[in-house]
């Protein structure tokens, strides 16, 4: 008998970790395997579309074509830089010649002037929907904590609020940029105006998100908590950083993360309508060329803007993580 | 200069440093007589065309370096962006439709005191007209013995269609790019010659749409979108520069039927813009940047254009004209293809120097605003003196002279490659080669207006 279990026992732990193996099997291939097969049909599906529509730039780019583009955008960002390295030595040059024929002329280096690259422009527009989403943060947290605590606060800014929330950046723009030309005025500014408009705008319809689902955050708090506080007498300052953000800030990221989604989505249309620079910007000017090479640039971009997106989506979750440790 | 990027600089530079003081005190005489730039680092604005060349060839090729100018270029969305962005500042220059600082100082549209010391370039326009009305202009048009139609096509046989789309109730619409531009002008003048009505200007009406009386619709769409309006069938045709007239016939969409060069054989086209506040502010850096310009002209007719292959590599660039090499090619070189297949040689289609095409002439001026009177943009008769003094107002030959006697005093260009400036009074002699046969004399601008079939003469008031 005593065998027969032990067989038996055997077999079922055998069974078990079998199981076992074939579970984590089918959770790789999950997380790999079936992403991998989702990309490739992708991939040919694209590729079979494309094929078949016909522009009046040629055939809609497939993925051959994006991928060639990234090549060519590489290779011209690496000769765009040499350039911009000539044309430092040149002005050193040319600065050291005038100072030694006019000794009061002070030298100044001035930034290269040559075109933006592909790889300039994503970095602009990052630093744009960085500083666009930031200024919008400090604005809406505060904002929004101060909404969840009181009641009264809400009931008055709520309406504003849900009005403004569902405006396009494109009817902003507008009006931003009249403001900026007005109001920054400055004979050598630190940043130049088209940078505020992007910032501006991309502040003015990321800030919602942020006040509103800070605002819930906060006054759906545990009322225990709070009660433990009142209990405590805790000060207002120290009641807001034991109890209040530590209890709501998964909601002040939700916030954070549609608005940052909102943001970036809004600066590639502010950067294309403005022409700021930034990928916007790229965008529209491939879209002017009216080149054959045209689509398959403003394809390329399309995959840049989207990982871009999803890089900084996940980037606001890691932060989150890292932010709410305790749990 | 890319080698030196990659050669050992820590040995070349000084050794170059040297060199360059070397060939710096050469050349001081000029700099002492011009003197070093009040301004140096300048942001020119441009529209994506293929005119643009002498701005983006001054800047490839180091005269604006060469001059101490530190310049950026910028591509603008439209005219009118462009011109604001002149007006407020934002930008320091820009590449200009002749008739914009004109009109922008006689306060026509934004009022500013705009002044040129530099034309850019003659001719570098067409028309072009959709498929459909293609197919039905060509029955009107008679045939050389290779089947191709005679040249140049008149609105003659475009006004069958235009009559054929009133009958059926249709409007008959034309893109041009800007209310003042050149564009607007040559098709209102090309279209007039064949005896069809392009509509009056009433400003003080507040009517500004210039489609009073029209029997042909003239609305504006900014150049690079011309080609995909006329592919949506918004327009049945526009004038526009190159390339977007080529890039309809690579993209199969419509037919350049005329260029401007057959409407008026060297037609002055596009001018650089500054304020008159800027070229007060900082005289050398105006007379730098016009010796520049100068060059980049120059460098462009040189060599019986032999230098435009390697300028057409450069404008291809996406930022600057950024279409196809073989689209800008087709009119840069010395071609341009009417019909598909129908490639004719029209050497001086874009001219950028010779036939002194960047002396700001006080009679192209005048032309401009003799056909803004036509229209009816200016709304009421001014004198022959009028027009000449709003012509000395906005076009600065004096600037250009002076850079002009520079670059021969520095033997960068000879004397004899610009006109002699001892006599030259600023308006050419009366001009001939217009496709209706009139003859247009600077000095007589009133007498020019009432010469005119369709448009505004003297005593008339919308």
């Amino acid at each position: 008998m005593n065998s027969l279990t032990s067989i038996a026992s055997n077999r079922l732990i055998e069974q078990g970790r079998k199981a076992a193996v074939m579970l984590k099997i089918t959770e790789l291939s999950k997380l790999i395997l079936l992403p991998f097969i989702g990309i490739a049909i992708f991939l040919v599906m694209w590729t079979v579309t494309a094929n078949s529509i016909e522009t009046s730039l040629g055939k809609f780019p497939g993925p051959v074509a994006v991928v060639e583009q990234f090549e060519n955008l590489y290779s011209e960002h690496v000769a765009e830089r040499e350039k911009a390295q000539a044309f430092y030595q040149r002005q050193d040059e040319r600065n050291a010649a005038r100072t030694a024929n006019d000794p009061n002329y002070v030298a100044k280096i001035r930034g290269y002037t040559g075109k933006e690259t592909f790889w300039d422009q994503i970095i602009t527009s990052l630093i744009t929907v960085m500083s666009g989403f930031l200024l919008a943060a400090i604005i809406a947290i505060p904002l929004g904590i101060w909404m969840g605590l009181s009641r009264s606060l809400q009931a008055a800014i709520n309406p504003i609020i849900q009005i403004f929330k569902p405006v396009s950046p494109l009817a902003w723009l507008p009006l931003v940029t009249m403001v900026v030309s007005a109001v920054y005025v400055s004979p050598d500014p630190i940043v130049s105006k088209s940078f505020i408009n992007s910032m501006l705008t991309v502040t003015l319809c990321s800030v919602w998100p942020m006040i509103i689902n800070t605002a819930i955050g906060v006054s759906s708090i545990d009322s225990d908590l709070i009660n433990v506080s009142k209990v405590l007498r805790l000060s207002a300052i120290t009641h807001v950083q034991k109890i209040v953000l530590p209890a709501s800030i998964p909601m002040i990221f939700t916030g954070m993360r549609l608005s940052l989604g909102v943001a970036w989505m809004v600066l590639i249309a502010a950067e294309m309508l403005a022409q700021n620079p930034g990928l916007g910007k790229f965008v529209w000017d491939e879209f002017q060329n009216g080149s054959s090479d045209s689509l398959a640039r403003i394809m390329a971009a399309v995959v840049v803007i989207g990982f871009i997106g999803f890089l900084l989506d996940r980037g606001i979750l890691a932060l989150q993580h890292w932010v709410s440790w305790d749990k | 200069m890319n080698w030196t990027a990659t050669l050992a600089q820590q040995i070349i530079r000084p050794l170059l440093l040297g060199m360059s003081i070397g060939a710096s005190i050469c050349i001081s005489p000029a700099l002492a007589e011009v003197g070093y730039p009040e301004k140096e680092e300048l942001k020119f604005g441009f529209i994506k065309l293929t005119d643009m060349a002498p701005i983006a060839i001054a800047y490839e090729k180091g005269y604006f370096e060469e001059e101490g100018l530190y310049v950026s270029i910028e591509a603008q969305a439209n005219w009118k962006v462009l011109l604001d962005g002149v007006i407020d500042g934002r930008l320091d220059g820009a590449h200009m439709l002749a008739g914009q600082p004109i009109a922008a100082t006689i306060g026509y549209g934004t009022k500013a005191h705009i002044i040129t010391p530099f034309s850019m370039d003659l001719n570098g326009n067409a028309i072009t007209v959709s498929n459909d009305v293609w197919a039905k202009m060509k029955p009107h048009i008679a045939k050389q013995a290779d089947g191709f139609p005679v040249h140049p096509i008149k609105a003659d046989s475009l006004k069958p269609v235009v009559d054929e789309f009133k009958a059926a109730g249709k409007p008959f619409n034309m893109g041009m790019v800007f209310p003042v531009s050149t564009h607007n002008y040559e098709l209102r003048y090309w279209l007039a010659a064949g005896g069809i009505h392009p509509g009056f200007y009433a400003p003080h009406k507040g009517d500004t749409s210039g489609q009073i009386d029209a029997q042909a619709l003239l609305s504006v769409t900014p150049p690079p979108q011309m080609p995909s309006t006329l592919e949506a069938g918004t327009i049945n045709g526009y004038c526009v520069g190159e390339p977007w007239n080529q890039q309809a016939v690579f993209k199969g969409i419509g037919v350049p039927v005329v260029t401007d060069y057959e409407i008026w054989k060297d037609n002055p086209e596009k001018v650089f813009g500054i304020t008159a506040e800027f070229a007060e502010k900082y005289p050398n850096t105006t007379i730098r940047l016009t010796r520049a310009l100068i060059r980049a002209a120059k460098w462009l007719d040189d060599n019986n254009n032999g230098n435009r292959p390697e300028a057409v590599k450069i404008l291809s660039q996406s930022n600057y004209v950024g279409a196809d090499y073989e689209v800008i090619a087709n009119s840069m070189t010395g071609t341009f293809e009417y019909e598909k297949g129908d490639k004719r040689a029209v050497p001086d289609f874009n001219v950028f120097f010779r036939h002194n095409a960047t002396y700001p002439y006080y009679s192209d001026a005048i032309w401009y605003l003799t056909q803004m009177r036509r229209w009816g943009q200016i709304e009421q008769d001014q004198s022959d003196e009028w027009y000449k003094d709003v012509a000395a107002k906005v076009y600065r030959p004096d600037i250009y002279a002076k850079a002009a006697q520079s670059l021969i005093d520095d033997k960068l260009i000879p004397a004899t490659a610009f006109p002699d400036f001892s006599k030259e009074t600023g308006f050419k002699a009366p001009q001939t080669h217009f496709i209706d046969n009139l003859t247009y004399d600077g000095n007589q601008p009133n007498a020019y207006i009432n010469s005119f079939v369709i448009g505004l003469k003297q005593g008339d008031k919308l």
